[in-house]
């Protein structure tokens, strides 16, 4: 009885992973007539809540403009799990077993940057959507991106801390396993120090790892360094987490972070504790900038109609998707190299973020950042800044 | 780093490790008990202490039902699912060799954590609150969330309350002795099968006490979120020596204590605060095979 139930699961097992061998394609998208584009985010894991925006403005603009060249666009979605090892894997198998052309993402400069060698290797253009770090399209002419860069907004939050909270004194929380939230962490400090002229405005440097859940040793540490403002750009849970201990701690500083604040699971984890919390974004729904930007949130209210806001990221996702397709177009052909060659000459394209031009670097040139605020458990609108 | 340090700070940072200490030292009886009996490192520990904060989560947030009810269920329907995993996944391997068994560990572990992202997504959910436990009260400049004090009595109670069990009752005697041999135990006629089960309801019963407390102090739900409190414990247990319940408690205050100190007095090092449980392990088991409150194994022939 036991032996031939085994081997009837055993049996149902190897079906299965016959099955989902078969079900992908082994012809090149190239010459067939779809057009195949990974998109490749953190669906699960620490990181899901914003992959999973991300998709949502990818998607969106899928619905938008299925089409190219004539050409149906497939959008073949991979979960890179939040996970390095895990990154190299998906991409790797968007490349050589679902054949795409282009590559959409990720969440997470970690995760951008752990997929550089394997798209800059085989040839695959990838655009990164919100991944800030500069990393990922250093030394890689693969890597493209829509949004702004990290020594950027490391200097936006400087200046929003140093001149406007008046702060002399700050502290800093970072998730060191996160390159985005060291290379932010790193690029505000150089930037605070210089604007306040003092070597030692940072007086607290608190360390922590990805899915971490208890803050309160560096938090302890961190009160008696008595900062006037706690610097904090990391993963949303964490963060929300890292906010709510400290004012059970008695902490009353203010928190200021960076765009990967930006999700509801922010809101939702960190409560009461979050409102006040202050963040640099990519995108302000109540006032976009382009006419692209409007039709994109009119689209997006039309398609998610309960949504309250709409987040910076989303709308990031739709202007990789629409500056891909746009490429594609000029390229004349879904061949990878030829694509890669139309984004690394895209100028003036109108985004729902902005006007993109691409330069040498493969970076958007972006000068302005939006500022938001927790308000009434809801991101609100709080300030432009425009740096050239 | 030392020389800054004001008193205030330090009696924090203790105040901070004992209700760290104590949450690993509540998982980790678990672990130890299965191991003590079964000579089996319950590698799913872990995740049936996932699945228990989600049937609270679940039982507050989503079913609205007042929160005595929903602790009684979720300790209930952990237990259940203890008891389930129990049967289907190690009783068939019963006889087979332990490292079957402990790979049907790991496997039920993946299924655990799959089948929870499948379920309920793999983005966070929000713990609902609880003004009563988490809202801070001070002294001198000290802070208190009343949670951080009832762990460490929650841990004290239901450890004597499993001590008692185990030394003064009839099962616990049937424990002890399926504990010391097996086949003997069989043979007396104590219901193995029976034994076992209780084992196993009572180890994940602990687990779902610890997922409620831990999920009052840091509230949000994943599937994913037992994975290292689950490794964390089942050193803690290791260090205690495992199969010993007085054991496991020191382990996770040992354990919880270290954590925050190595914070406290080197803030540089944070990032590697993971680290220092491993560490711990290392030098413990260099010098003490057997854990701190271990007993010598003596191999028959």
């Amino acid at each position: 009885m036991k032996k031939t139930l085994a081997l009837l699961l055993s049996l149902a097992m190897v079906v299965t992973m016959v099955a989902g061998c078969s079900s992908g394609s082994t012809t090149s998208s190239a010459d067939s007539d779809v057009i195949k584009i990974g998109v490749f985010e953190p669906l699960t894991g620490a990181n899901a809540a914003g992959g999973e925006l991300e998709v949502e403005g990818v998607e969106l603009a899928n619905q938008l403009r299925p089409e190219v060249l004539g050409k149906k666009v497939e959008l073949v979605i991979a979960d890179n799990k939040s996970d390095k090892a895990e990154a190299t894997t998906a991409a790797a198998r968007l490349i050589e077993k679902d054949k795409v052309v282009a590559i959409l993402g990720s969440w997470g400069s970690s995760l951008s940057i752990a997929a550089g060698d394997v798209v800059k290797t085989n040839q695959i253009p990838a655009v990164a959507l919100s991944a800030t770090n500069p990393q990922v399209t250093a030394g890689n002419d693969y890597y493209f991106r829509v949004c702004f860069l990290d020594p950027f907004q490391g200097t936006v939050m400087a200046n929003y801390a140093s001149k406007k909270l008046n702060a002399k004194k700050v502290a800093i929380i970072q998730e060191v396993s996160n390159d985005y939230s060291v290379g932010l962490a790193k690029f505000f400090t150089d930037s605070f120090v210089k604007l306040t002229g003092d070597p030692n405005a940072i007086v607290a440097t608190g360390n922590y790892n990805t899915g971490d859940q208890d803050f309160n040793g560096i938090l302890t540490n961190i009160k008696a360094a008595n900062p006037d403002v706690i610097f904090a750009p990391g993963n949303f849970t964490e963060s929300a987490l890292i906010i709510k201990q400290a004012r059970a701690l008695g902490i009353t500083a203010p928190f200021i972070g960076g765009d990967t604040w930006e999700t509801n699971e922010f809101i939702t984890v960190g409560g009461a504790d979050v409102e006040g919390a202050v963040m640099s974004t990519f995108f302000d729904d109540t006032n976009p900038l382009t006419e692209a930007g409007k039709t994109f949130v009119a689209e997006y209210k039309k398609a998610y109609p309960d949504r309250e806001n709409i987040a910076a990221v989303t709308a990031l996702g739709y202007d990789g998707y629409m500056m891909t397709l746009d490429a594609i177009e000029r390229a004349g052909s879904a061949d990878p190299v030829a694509i890669r060659d139309a984004l690394a000459a895209t100028k003036d394209f109108e985004g729902a973020t902005g006007m993109i031009t691409i330069d040498a670097n493969g970076d958007a040139t972006k000068n302005e950042a939006i500022i938001k605020t927790v308000k009434d458990g809801k991101f609100t609108y709080l300030d432009s800044v425009t740096i050239d | 780093m030392v020389v800054g340090m004001t008193m205030e700070t330090f009696l924090q940072q203790l105040i901070n490790g004992l209700s760290v200490g104590s949450l690993y030292a509540l998982i980790a009886i678990g672990y130890t008990m299965v191991y003590g009996i079964l000579r089996l490192i319950n590698f799913a520990h872990g995740d049936i202490f996932m699945m228990a904060a989600y049937f609270t989560y679940f039982g507050i947030a989503v079913f609205f039902l007042p929160w005595y009810v929903t602790f009684i269920i979720t300790i209930g329907l952990t237990m259940l699912l203890g008891v389930t995993i129990e049967r289907v996944a190690y009783r068939p391997l019963r006889d087979a060799p332990k490292t079957s068994l402990l790979i049907s560990a790991i496997g039920v572990s993946f299924l655990l954590e799959n089948v929870a992202t499948y379920l309920f997504s793999g983005k966070p959910q929000a713990f609902p609150e609880f003004p009563l436990m988490t809202t801070p009260f001070f002294i001198g400049g000290l802070s208190f969330q009343p949670v951080s004090i009832v762990i460490p009595i929650v841990a004290f109670i239901l450890m004597s309350a499993l001590l008692f069990i185990i030394n003064k009752t009839k099962i616990g005697m049937a424990m002890r002795a399926v504990a010391v041999d097996y086949d003997t135990a069989k043979l007396m006629g104590i219901k193995i099968n029976g034994v076992i089960s209780s084992t196993f309801a009572i180890g994940s019963a602990l687990a779902a006490v610890g997922a409620i407390l831990w999920c009052m102090k840091y509230p949000s739900v994943l599937p994913l979120m037992g994975v290292v409190p689950g490794l964390k414990c089942f050193i803690a247990a290791v260090i205690g020596g495992i199969g010993n319940v007085k054991g496991a408690v020191l382990g996770g205050l040992i354990l919880g204590f270290s954590e925050v100190l190595m914070v406290a007095f080197f803030p540089a090092l944070t990032g590697y605060r993971d680290a220092i449980a491993f560490v711990i392990l290392i030098i413990i088991l260099l010098f003490l095979p057997n854990g701190l409150l271990g007993k010598k194994q003596v191999e028959k022939v």
